[in-house]
């Protein structure tokens, strides 16, 4: 436990104090030069700076995060138990998830590897229909868009966002289900006898999470493809570039910051999205963020349910890391 | 190779605005034509009309005697340099300058091929594999070049490339393009409102005022035989003053003005009892003129020596200022600021033209 404690709060401090004589270790040896960032900013702005972000890094970041790291390792204890000797670090949570014991390593546990594999797949390709909708859009709204029509299409875009994702998911479900409008009018029309089974489908849990993250995408791409020069385009039809090719080549390779930065939005987003997935997810379907939570509050087994949220947050993590690497591109270039 | 480029009736209208209106005209097959202009005439409109971004309203565009109706600018034999250069930066200088060989599909090998002659053509050898932004502004200009004269156009269309350089590179990139339309011989069309970039380097000249062609012409002719007022007024420095024709001969009109009776010549045939306007060039004045000439009298306002030349302005009895432009070296002792001087001119270089109703 002091062990815990230790690290949760430890490791930050470490870092800050590294950081601070690295900073004071560049002023004396002349790296850095020019007035300090007190004399910048003024005592009292100065302070409230350091205060303020330290406060938000350290406790709205860090310690949350770490303070999860270190429950994911240790075992799921009765209160009186906790601080005793049972309560030592184990790696008996990432056992459970693989094999779906705390102790055999007999059997995979496949239930939750293939939600999690599910999970990581429907977001990948949720998040490649996101950008397939909303690269058209932006590229209309930044390059051929007037003034007055860009306000209205931006206002269309922001409005529905008033309404809670809660009680968007459950209009989903009552559009799409077996009584619902849409399967009403496809059987009026006669173009089917049977009610279709969207939700069953996963039709509505894919809907419901493109359309939830749409502006994540939206916004990134069109701050990108607006600050491209007008002439670039022009000039590669004058050479004799038929459309895709002046996308392909031109557009896209010069909005690749916001490419990126969408698209790693809308992927996070979506690995971790609750919400969607329980509420239009059909009935085979097992996503992977309701099994973290039914950790938590079924299972009633926190460092369980920490260990599974911190493998999804780090396979995220790599693997969007891994996506920039293919792609030539900076962590600091996506929020350009 | 070259094309001929035709207007015929050409009409832009954006809503309620003539951008262009009833261009008229054939540009030669391998001729450097200018379109001179101020900001806002019509000469880009007009440009962007060849090239295919815009459509005419009405009338006809045929470039090599076909007409381009209906046909985008990626299928027209011409090829556009603007004005900021619009090169790629996520490309290399080779890649931008291979772009448009690399659309047509043209294999690899060619490709490289042509790009190096390229290279070589606009002395950018050891640039190839540079990015855009590690070049100077004259080698951009130069890679701009390269890149619209490797899909091997019939027309070149430059919409003023050279207004961002400084005036050095300016003089020098000049030449340079003359010399390289000279070599590769196909029809260059410019458009620019530097009237010294038109006359240096171009076969001939339209000059455009608010969307219409007031006069086509070599250099030569619209500088020493404009045919309108705005022609003689915007290309190079004129005088204008005005008055009414009293009295038509020999190719001579007398014009009645306030400050004077000034005789200059008609080219146009303006008769008696007609508003006009009489335009010397500074340079056709003449310092203390004696009785052969004609001329008026004026307050010396300011006196600007450059060197080669010495330039006087005058206050004429009705506040107009008029200025003169003569040789120092003749040995004329130089005027003073608020002398009383007598400036005239020659009548043959006087020249009468008819005044437009809204001055």
């Amino acid at each position: 436990m002091s062990g815990g404690l230790a690290f949760v709060f430890g490791l930050p401090l470490v870092v800050a104090l590294g950081f601070f004589a690295l900073a004071a270790y560049e002023r004396r040896t002349g790296v850095a030069t020019g007035p300090g960032f007190f004399q910048r900013n003024g005592l009292v702005i100065g302070l409230y700076l350091v205060i303020a972000v330290g406060f938000w890094a350290f406790f709205i970041i860090l310690l949350p995060q770490l303070a999860m790291v270190e429950m994911s390792f240790r075992p799921k204890l009765p209160p009186s138990q906790m601080g005793g000797p049972k309560d030592v670090y184990t790696l008996e949570n990432y056992r459970y998830f693989l094999f779906g014991s705390t102790t055999s390593t007999a059997e995979w546990n496949w239930l939750h590897i293939k939600a999690f594999l599910l999970t990581i797949g429907v977001s990948i390709a949720i998040t490649a229909l996101n950008f397939a909708i909303c690269y058209p859009l932006a590229f209309h709204m930044a390059q051929s868009s007037t003034a007055a029509r860009l306000r209205v299409l931006l206002l269309l875009l922001i409005l529905p966002y008033w309404v809670n994702e809660i009680l968007r998911a459950f209009a989903f479900r009552v559009l799409l289900s077996s009584g619902g409008i849409i399967n009403q009018m496809l059987m009026g029309l006669g173009v089917t006898s049977e009610p279709v089974d969207f939700l069953g489908a996963d039709v509505g849990l894919y809907m419901g999470l493109s359309y939830a993250y749409l502006l994540m995408m939206i916004f990134p791409l069109y701050n990108a493809i607006e600050s491209l020069d007008k002439n670039q385009i022009e000039a590669a039809r004058d050479l004799g570039a038929p459309w895709w090719h002046i996308h392909a080549f031109i557009v896209m390779p010069h909005s690749k910051p916001g490419i990126a930065s969408g698209c790693t939005l809308v992927f996070m987003l979506c690995a971790g999205a609750l919400a969607a997935p329980l509420v239009l997810g059909g009935p085979r379907t097992l996503w992977f963020t309701p099994i973290v939570y039914d950790r938590f509050y079924q299972a009633f087994n926190w460092p369980q349910g920490a260990a599974y949220a911190f493998i999804l947050l780090i396979t995220c993590i790599v693997f969007v890391l891994l996506v920039l690497k293919a792609f030539r591109l900076s962590l600091g270039e996506i929020t350009r | 190779m070259a094309a001929a480029v035709e207007l015929e009736g050409v009409n832009v209208t954006f809503g309620d605005f003539v951008a262009v209106k009833d261009a008229d005209l054939t540009i030669e097959p391998g001729e450097f034509f200018s379109f001179l202009g101020p900001s806002g005439c019509g000469k880009t409109t007009l440009l962007r009309t060849i090239s295919g971004f815009i459509e005419p309203t009405r009338g006809r565009v045929r470039i090599g005697g076909e007409d381009m109706k209906g046909i985008g600018p990626n299928k027209r034999p011409t090829a556009l340099i603007f004005q900021n250069l619009a090169l790629f930066p996520m490309m290399t200088v080779a890649e931008n300058i291979g772009y448009g060989l690399r659309v047509r599909g043209v294999p690899r090998h060619e490709r490289d091929e042509k790009v190096k002659t390229l290279l070589i053509q606009v002395a950018l050898t050891e640039h190839g594999h540079k990015r855009v932004s590690e070049l100077s502004g004259g080698q951009k200009q130069r890679v701009a070049i390269a890149r619209a004269l490797a899909v091997e156009p019939s027309v070149l269309l430059l919409d003023e490339p050279l207004s961002a350089l400084d005036l050095k590179l300016r003089q020098h990139m000049r030449t340079e393009l003359r010399a390289i339309q000279k070599r590769v011989g196909i029809t260059f069309i410019y458009i620019t409102h530097d009237q010294g970039e038109a006359l240096t380097m171009s076969d001939r000249i339209a000059v455009m005022n608010a969307g219409v062609i007031e006069q086509v012409g070599d250099g030569r002719a619209v500088y020493a035989e404009p045919r309108t007022p705005f022609v003689a007024s915007f290309v190079g420095e004129n005088n204008a003053i005005r008055g009414r024709v009293t009295e038509v001969a020999d190719g001579l009109a007398t014009l009645d003005t306030p400050v004077g009776v000034l005789r200059g010549r008609n080219p146009v045939g303006l008769s008696a009892g007609q508003e006009a306007l009489l335009f010397v060039r500074p340079e056709s004045m003449q310092l203390r003129a004696n009785g052969s000439t004609i001329g008026f009298q004026g307050e010396t306002l300011d006196v600007a020596y450059e060197g080669s030349v010495t330039h006087v302005t005058l206050r004429l009895r009705t506040g107009q200022k008029v200025t003169a432009s003569f040789s120092a070296s003749a040995g004329i002792p130089l005027p003073i600021s608020g002398e009383n001087l007598r400036i005239g001119f020659r009548p043959e270089d006087g020249l009468l033209l008819a005044r437009p109703e809204r001055h």
